[in-house]
């Protein structure tokens, strides 16, 4: 199958890398049949808005659909079922409605779902609930509207933050209840979960770290009050559950790919392997769902729930599924991400749970405006701007480089590499955005353990 | 119409926030939220506002340009 010939694509998830994914393969010629499969009703919308914009008096969050980027007026768009499993014998994906679609190349852009409350009855109260789809940022926002006397933040990673800092500036009362020692610990490390604890803090929020809530109580079916581990009991109308995310390969379990947990295994180049390790030439995989090796980070497995990642990993697993054999190309691209928090401009390139060490390179981490450098050894892997954007590009290129930090300057002048202070990542933490899981296609475990913290 | 930005190019030059102030605002000192289905009668600015992105990070919608 190549781009001139026609061939039919199936594409397993109408997200962003589902969407982007088709667009590719049209823009660069691919006349045959392409068909979209998803499990919610709607067209491919964007996610990053509903727990930040679409939680305000401003965008809805049914206003979130992404733009087409090229024509796709041709495709099979199959909305509102989900696929259920992969048959790579009869080269099928099968759907709950029983159908079954033939392929020759199939793209699995399943993406992640919610990590739920454990306890399904205390997740069932009314005024539950954790923040993915546009129906739940509908949700949320409707019942910020009602103005309940106080929200209950469950996990302080990205999205936790995010909600507890719409709820400040609605001017809504919210406790922010993490495990860890500081928000943002798990992708950031606990030098800048400081920074993210003074600028919660100073925003209002009542902030509880290193406690967990033990259970949910409700009365009448509504969620009423949370009771801590601490022994303290937090009054609330509404409970916003952000403890991370699950791939969602449950039902690729018989397909024979290499695939759990922590996603579906495939090459550079988004090709998905097989349980013996061997790269199945039919398979791609693209988006949060992809576990990839990265030639940056020495071919370490990443999962990474980047939009970005999910719009190049789309790109180049639609250009390997239909180029010539010497054509194909890796997705190497340095993974960047960014949050919006507290007036906070929070933005990332890299890897930085790969670092041992931390550098304030510029400005001043303690008045929240700053550059930061993570080290692994003398190496650069990843850096964190916080009101310092324009300044990201050029740490980028340094980090594709795999060069030493630059020398701090201004505010920050003199200053040392100190402890990271990453969670072992083992601890049981909301699962972060970036799953960093060892070199073997079909072993899964966050083995790595950060320079400098091997002694212990 | 539909539109996005890719948040990760986006340097807040804020040239979009000058020139559709109805579909892109800066939050804070450099963050930008924007209205990702902003009315069609904003269409011409909007379009304008992608044209002058220093980074070019605004996808507007294929046919409405």
């Amino acid at each position: 199958m190549s781009g001139s010939r026609p061939g039919r694509v199936v594409i397993v998830g109408a997200s962003l890398a589902g969407l982007r994914g088709a667009e590719s393969l049209r823009r660069m010629g691919f006349t045959g049949s392409l068909t979209i499969v998803g499990d919610e009703p709607h067209e491919p919308y964007d996610r990053p808005p509903l727990s930040k914009a679409a939680l305000t008096d401003w965008v809805p969050p049914e206003h979130t659909g992404l733009p087409r980027l090229a024509d796709l007026g041709d495709v099979d768009w199959r909305l509102g079922v989900a696929a259920t499993a992969l048959d790579r014998r009869a080269r099928e994906v099968v759907l709950a409605d029983g159908t079954r679609l033939p392929y020759d190349r199939v793209l699995v852009a399943t993406g992640v779902r919610n990590r739920p409350w454990p306890n399904a009855e205390q997740a069932a109260l009314e005024g539950v609930r954790g923040i993915r789809t546009r129906e739940d940022s509908r949700v949320i926002r409707d019942h910020l509207d009602a103005g309940p006397k106080r929200v209950l933040v469950v996990g302080a990673g990205f999205t936790g933050s995010e909600v507890a800092s719409i709820c400040r500036q609605r001017g809504l009362p919210v406790t922010v209840v993490e495990r860890a020692e500081n928000p943002l610990v798990g992708p950031l490390g606990g030098v800048v979960g400081e920074v993210a604890a003074g600028l919660q803090r100073a925003a209002g929020v009542d902030l509880r770290c290193n406690v967990t809530v033990e259970a949910l109580e409700g009365s009448g079916g509504r969620f009423r009050a949370a009771s801590l581990s601490d022994g303290t009991t937090v009054e609330a109308g509404l409970a916003v559950i952000a403890l991370g995310a699950l791939r969602n390969t449950e039902w690729l379990a018989d397909s024979g790919l290499a695939c759990g947990p922590l996603g579906v295994s495939c090459d550079p180049g988004g090709r998905a392997y097989a349980v013996n390790g061997m790269a199945v030439e039919d398979v791609f995989a693209a988006g949060d769902v992809a576990r990839f090796p990265h030639a940056l980070y020495e071919y370490e497995f990443l999962a990474l729930e980047h939009w970005e990642n999910a719009v190049v990993g789309a790109q180049v697993a639609a250009h390997n599924m239909i180029c010539d054999d010497p054509d194909r190309r890796a997705h190497v691209s340095v993974p960047a991400f960014w949050s919006v928090q507290f007036g906070t401009n929070i933005k990332s390139v890299g890897v930085p749970s790969l670092a041992g060490q931390i550098l304030v390179t510029q400005g001043s981490a303690k008045q929240g405006r700053f550059a930061a450098a993570y080290l692994d050894g003398d190496r650069m892997v990843a850096a964190v701007t916080f009101n310092h954007g324009r300044y990201l590009e050029y740490y980028r290129h340094l980090i594709e480089r795999a060069s030493p930090a630059p020398v701090p300057v201004g505010e920050a002048e003199g200053n040392v590499a100190e402890d990271a202070r990453f969670p072992d990542p083992g601890a049981p933490y909301e699962f972060p955005p970036i799953v960093v899981s060892g070199r073997s296609p079909t072993s899964m475990e966050a083995r790595r353990v950060p320079a400098g913290k091997d002694q212990k | 119409m539909k539109i996005v930005v890719d948040l990760a190019v986006c340097q807040g030059y804020a040239q979009c926030a000058f020139l559709a102030p109805d579909a892109f605002r800066i939050y804070g000192e450099e963050a930008l939220l924007y209205d990702p289905q902003p009315d069609d009668e904003l269409r011409e600015r909007v379009v304008q506002a992608a044209a002058a992105c220093p980074v070019q990070a605004i996808s507007v919608e294929r046919g409405q340009r």
